[in-house]
């Protein structure tokens, strides 16, 4: 049996095509969950098909792509899933967020602002917010039609009676251009205020669950909260052990075993620049 | 003379060979307590669905006259306006008050919810509302961050009828809202909502099958068996002058302790 | 000194080279062929076939080597080879009346047309462990054997035909006869489903879940008396209409297990009391899957008959979102990813509300 030759990108133009029109509704509804014919891909369900498909949909020859896991280009699953393009579609990697034009990337957003022309891909586990509150599909799609959405709200209510504090610390829900609540997918609460009017192109995949959803760019995203309760962007108590960055989502890292820790940041290339930067000017 | 605030005509259910409704008609004023007695099998419960939107008629309809005064026909209803005549203009006070109440959500989250789906936003004033109401249905304050299902059935029927009337509904729906309760406990939950009735001037249309609960909390009854209204009238009036055999039957029938 | 985690392109290889070996095993032990996994092991390529939506022995048997006889994992492997496949159209319905039987039985009549042929089953062996497997199958004839000695095969119709002669079983109405069949592989599902997209889902759906379900039922979670009208298990012609010539041509046969329930009868509303009815079909010989589809599949059909969704079996959409077993494990199994991010998030949260809890304690005193 004489190994097949893929379609760039893998997908076939049929495929690309059905997905290219879900992702133009998206952008036509920002924020609705636009329902899609999920292919089988050759990676499990859950382990960021929905974000590979958008990005083998919109991924042209001239394309450099970037793909990081946990804010990391070198974490496992980032690894596999641009060697995978590599293989599929031949385009130019990078690990440098500037010069990318499309990012795919799970459960954070990159220090570094992007800009106008950018496409950020999010892989999404879960697309429905309203999912934990109620389990069945006919139901939550009656409640987006009708923007019955008092239900999110005495889920916050319920935290702030229980522990003072909105609980919620990632995958906090938004509204999007004032009408559609969403999921942002799985980033830290710090990285909500990056979607609001951002200049980049926002597309969200959700493989298992076959829906994809958009932010056009400059689009208003509001994370939800109380008046008396307003959205508070977490801040971390240290800065950055390797490059200083006080402003940067922070991993913490343990270094032994008798309680040992230091925080680095999670962008490694936002880090890494700001290093050799140090470098740099060190030098001078 | 103004329209009356609810209007059922000519209306007909039936479930395969079994007409539960036939040609029901009847009105109900702004602030009038109507209850619909029957026993098991009467109609009665099917009728309460009906003029509650939540079930269509097989032929009649049902006209509900709005706050600015039109009148609306349920079966024009979109879904979204039927939802939110829910949430301001109407409640439904359940037999099973896990029906009507979010078991895992605290009473607090459970009273407030009809307030944030109109669009409040403020925690403290939600909490504090959810916490007057509390009060008013007679459970301690204390309990207002603990779920029903911590709650005694009393408590649970009193929880859902604070979640009700606290967008100050015109018109409620009552399904045997004593149902299944001990005897002392149903006669405290009565009063209170008798307390209510009076003080909101609410309308209601309760359904039971208990004819001490018609006496206590309504002005008119109607009294149906076999899908159809057998006698109607004041209440007073009904059970202690019944005039076609199977009222007469019925009240008879109630042990006098 | 702290210096950031690399090398995962590097692990990723070596993890790969390390399950190749592992694949392989002990050199010494003769090196599994595809073609003995085939052979030997039908009844684990028949279920890689069907869960993995294709029908190709050497395929299937190929995906249980790699995956090292973790047949979900096999089947993972044929759904992203059937994806990358050309569609040329739709086959004609299978006519399972046709079939050539290897067996057939019923339950609900001791004796028919075409008679019970027990085939080649595990149904009456005794299960003990039989020793001399371990050098030589002595059990197997010395010569292949045909599954049906003795002449042609006798007419047999199928048994829900005989019933449905005397109108004691429903008919299936289609509402609009010429509607295009579903395809799940290509447009999402959407609830409520129509019984077609049920019933693919519910072929391609993981046996041990719906055997889980089926077991259900008959417990009491949604009880609808099932009896087995027929099991039939042989080769069935797949045939495709060539518009140029104006008839439909066979391509090749496939082996399927065909299992019918007979279940609880119905009616009223005018209408004459029927028996009800479940439908079940698997590649190869699947009769467990076969059956336990069918009796899922009529759970499922609760609201056709009026009955009450009690029981998990019949809640269709508990069922459907659950039942595909290349999804569950994905989601299952990407918990093994990285999630620090948001478990840092987190734990951030967690301190913060233990520091508050602790100035309160301490304020208290």
């Amino acid at each position: 049996m004489t190994p097949r030759p893929y379609n760039f990108a893998y997908l076939d133009e049929q495929t690309k095509r059905m997905i290219r029109r879900a992702i133009l509704k998206a952008i036509a509804i920002p924020g609705y969950q636009v329902p899609f014919a999920s292919r089988e891909m050759p990676m499990p369900y859950g382990w960021g098909t929905g974000g590979v498909q958008v990005t083998a949909a919109i991924l042209g020859p001239n394309d450099v792509l970037k793909v990081i896991d946990q804010g990391a280009d070198d974490t496992t699953n980032a690894v596999s899933i641009r060697a995978f393009f590599v293989k599929t579609a031949g385009v130019r990697t990078t690990t440098d967020t500037s010069e990318a034009t499309i990012i795919q990337t799970r459960h954070r957003v990159p220090e570094t602002p992007l800009r106008e022309g950018q496409i950020l891909v999010y892989q999404v586990p879960i697309p429905e917010p309203l999912r934990f509150l109620e389990p069945r599909e006919t139901e939550t799609r009656t409640m987006h039609a009708l923007s019955e959405y008092g239900v999110m709200h005495v889920k916050l209510y319920e935290d702030i009676s229980r522990h003072g504090h909105i609980a919620t610390t990632y995958a906090y829900p938004v509204r999007v251009a004032d009408r559609y609540i969403m999921d942002p997918s799985p980033i830290p609460k710090f990285d909500n205020p990056k979607l609001d009017d951002c200049p980049a192109l926002q597309l969200f995949g959700a493989g298992r669950e076959k829906r994809i959803y958009a932010i056009p760019p400059y689009t208003r995203v509001i994370p939800l909260d109380f008046e008396d309760h307003p959205f508070e962007r977490t801040k971390f108590d240290a800065a950055c052990a390797l490059c200083g960055a006080t402003d940067s989502y922070l991993d913490e890292v343990v270094t032994d075993d008798a309680g040992g820790r230091m925080f680095v940041c999670s962008d490694t290339d936002y880090c890494e620049k700001r290093q050799s930067d140090k470098r740099k000017d060190a030098a001078e | 003379m103004s329209a009356a605030l609810l209007a059922a005509e000519g209306l007909c259910k039936r479930y395969g060979a079994i007409q539960a409704c036939r040609d029901i008609s009847f009105e109900i004023e702004e602030g009038e307590a109507l209850a619909i007695v029957g026993e098991s099998g009467s109609g009665k419960t099917t009728l309460l669905h009906l003029i509650a939107g939540l079930m269509t008629p097989d032929a009649g309809e049902v006209r509900y006259r709005t706050r600015d005064g039109v009148i609306r026909n349920h079966s024009s209803l979109s879904e979204a306006e039927r939802r939110a005549l829910m949430r301001t203009d109407w409640g439904f006070v359940h037999q099973d008050a896990a029906r009507g109440l979010r078991f895992s959500v605290s009473a607090g989250g459970n009273i407030g919810e009809r307030l944030m789906a109109l669009g409040e936003r403020h925690y403290g004033r939600i909490r504090a509302s959810a916490a007057q109401w509390l009060e008013r249905v007679e459970i301690s304050a204390d309990r207002l961050d603990h779920a029903p299902w911590t709650y005694s059935g009393g408590m649970r029927q009193r929880l859902q009828i604070a979640r009700n009337l606290v967008t100050s509904p015109r018109l409620v729906f009552m399904d045997e809202p004593t149902g299944g309760l001990d005897v002392s406990v149903q006669a405290r939950l009565l009063d209170l909502i008798r307390g209510l009735i009076a003080e909101m001037g609410l309308a209601v249309v309760l359904v039971t099958h208990d004819l001490a609960v018609a006496r206590l909390l309504s002005n008119r009854i109607l009294v149906m068996k076999d899908g159809e209204v057998i006698e109607s009238g004041l209440t007073d009036r009904v059970l202690d002058d019944p005039e076609t055999p199977y009222t007469q039957l019925l009240v008879s029938s109630v042990l006098a302790v | 000194m702290y210096v950031a985690v690399k090398g995962g392109e590097r692990a990723i290889r070596n993890a790969h080279a390390l399950l190749a070996d592992r694949r392989r095993g002990n050199r010494d032990t003769p090196e599994l062929t595809p073609a003995q996994i085939d052979e030997q092991l039908a009844l684990a390529v028949d279920r890689v076939m069907s869960e993995g939506s294709l029908y190709d022995r050497r395929i299937a048997a190929l995906a249980v080597k790699q995956a090292r006889g973790d047949l979900i994992e096999a089947i993972f492997l044929v759904r992203a080879y059937r994806t990358t496949l050309p569609r040329f159209g739709f086959a004609e319905p299978l006519d399972t009346a046709a079939m050539t039987l290897s067996r057939r039985v019923s339950a609900t009549f001791k004796d028919l047309p075409g008679g019970q042929v027990l085939g080649p089953t595990f149904d009456y062996s005794h299960r003990l462990i039989d020793f001399t497997l371990e050098t030589q199958d002595a059990s197997a004839p010395s010569q292949p054997m045909s599954a049906a000695p003795g002449g042609p095969q006798s007419p047999s119709p199928r048994v829900t035909d005989l019933i449905a002669r005397d109108d004691l079983i429903e008919r299936e109405v289609l509402a609009t006869p010429d509607a295009p069949v579903s395809d799940i592989t290509r447009d999402a599902l959407v609830f409520p489903a129509r019984r077609d997209a049920r019933l693919q889902n519910l072929a391609r759906g993981d046996e041990g879940f719906l055997l889980g379900l089926a077991y259900s039922t008959q417990r009491g979670y949604g009880r609808n008396h099932p009896f087995v009208g027929e099991i039939r298990f042989g080769e069935a012609a797949v045939e495709i209409f060539v518009e140029d010539l104006g008839f439909a041509v066979s391509i090749g046969d496939i082996s399927i297990t065909e299992c019918q329930m007979v279940n609880q009868f119905t009616g009223g509303d005018g209408r004459p009391a029927r028996f009800t009815r479940g439908y079940g079909l698997a590649f190869g010989q699947s009769e467990r899957k076969a059956m336990s589809m069918a009796l899922v599949d009529r759970a499922l059909r609760a609201d056709e008959f009026g009955e009450e969704r009690k029981g998990p079996a019949q809640d269709e959409e508990f069922v459907l979102s659950h039942s595909d077993n290349v999804q569950a494990t994905g989601f299952v199994e990407h918990l093994k990813l990285p999630h620090y991010v948001d478990f840092q998030a987190e734990l951030a949260l967690l301190r913060q509300l233990r520091r508050a809890q602790g100035a309160v304690a301490e304020a208290a005193e």
